[in-house]
């Protein structure tokens, strides 16, 4: 079950900021610890600038989650872009086509909770990272 | 697009960071700080990142580009007041920011750039009071 589900575009550098300043809201909301809420917005951060860089643009939806336990967040990251040929590749550290570090995805991933990703060649990518509350 | 702006203190350039950084901001700051630290002639620089909540692999390639091209420009490069959260997550990130040294305040960090560089006043304390001595009668 999952309520409030907010979304944004991430077509500019500006819209990476609005993603991470959303990210804040709802974490402290959910009530993530201080550590939890920093490695969320930072894993928001890296991802929502890959579906900027390299999805050519997309959008970013972010919901509160429940299971019968614990609350958290969940972000989807959906792009329409050329996608990823090689998934494996891309989450080495170190491996990028972008000019970065290379730590943008395989780092996203050790930040978060829960990792997704579907990618098709030629169709788009998109990813969906959970964070519970402890 | 909005600006980091760079302060001179006596001998070190000083910049605190208080917004949050779109990525273009970042990449002038790089710009703004290699032009001032030779305009200038500064041999330290201290970047205040205390009010920032987090610090991704953008930010932190670009601290650390920024404490390379300084060094290059013969300016020592300190990134001070570093969150705890920021800290843990940086690391977890993969980043550990090899390269650029750290110092937990402003404070310590114009003492980190007093030691490398003795002979020089970095505050210009010295010559305040130089001035007001001589203008006393």
């Amino acid at each position: 079950m999952n309520d409030d589900v907010q979304r944004l575009p991430v077509v500019t550098d500006q819209d990476v900021v609005r993603v991470r300043q959303l990210v804040r809201t709802v974490a402290v909301a959910v009530k993530l610890s201080l550590v939890d809420q920093t490695k969320l917005v930072t894993a928001a951060s890296e991802l929502a600038r890959n579906t900027l860089v390299y999805g050519g643009g997309g959008e970013a939806e972010v919901s509160r989650v429940h299971n019968d336990r614990r609350a958290g967040i969940r972000i989807v990251f959906a792009d329409q872009g050329p996608g990823i040929a090689d998934l494996d590749l891309a989450l080495t550290d170190g491996y990028t086509t972008g000019g970065g570090l290379g730590l943008g995805l395989s780092g996203a991933r050790r930040l978060v909770d829960e990792f997704e990703i579907e990618t098709e060649p030629g169709k788009g990518t998109t990813i969906t990272v959970v964070k519970w509350c402890r | 697009m909005e600006r980091v702006p760079v302060l001179k203190i006596g001998e070190i350039l000083l910049v605190s960071i208080q917004i949050d950084m779109e990525d273009q901001v970042a990449l002038q700051l790089q710009e703004d700080l290699a032009e001032r630290i030779v305009a200038t002639g500064v041999r330290g620089v201290i970047i205040d990142i205390s009010a920032l909540d987090i610090v991704d692999s953008f930010v932190g390639r670009t601290l650390a580009t920024i404490a390379s091209v300084s060094r290059v420009l013969d300016a020592e490069t300190v990134v001070v007041g570093m969150r705890p959260a920021v800290a843990i997550t940086l690391v977890e990130l993969g980043l550990s920011l090899p390269g650029i040294r750290t110092a937990l305040n402003v404070d310590l960090g114009i003492a980190m750039l007093a030691r490398q560089d003795e002979d020089i006043d970095l505050l210009g304390y010295e010559d305040d009071t130089d001035q007001v001595a001589e203008t006393t009668p």
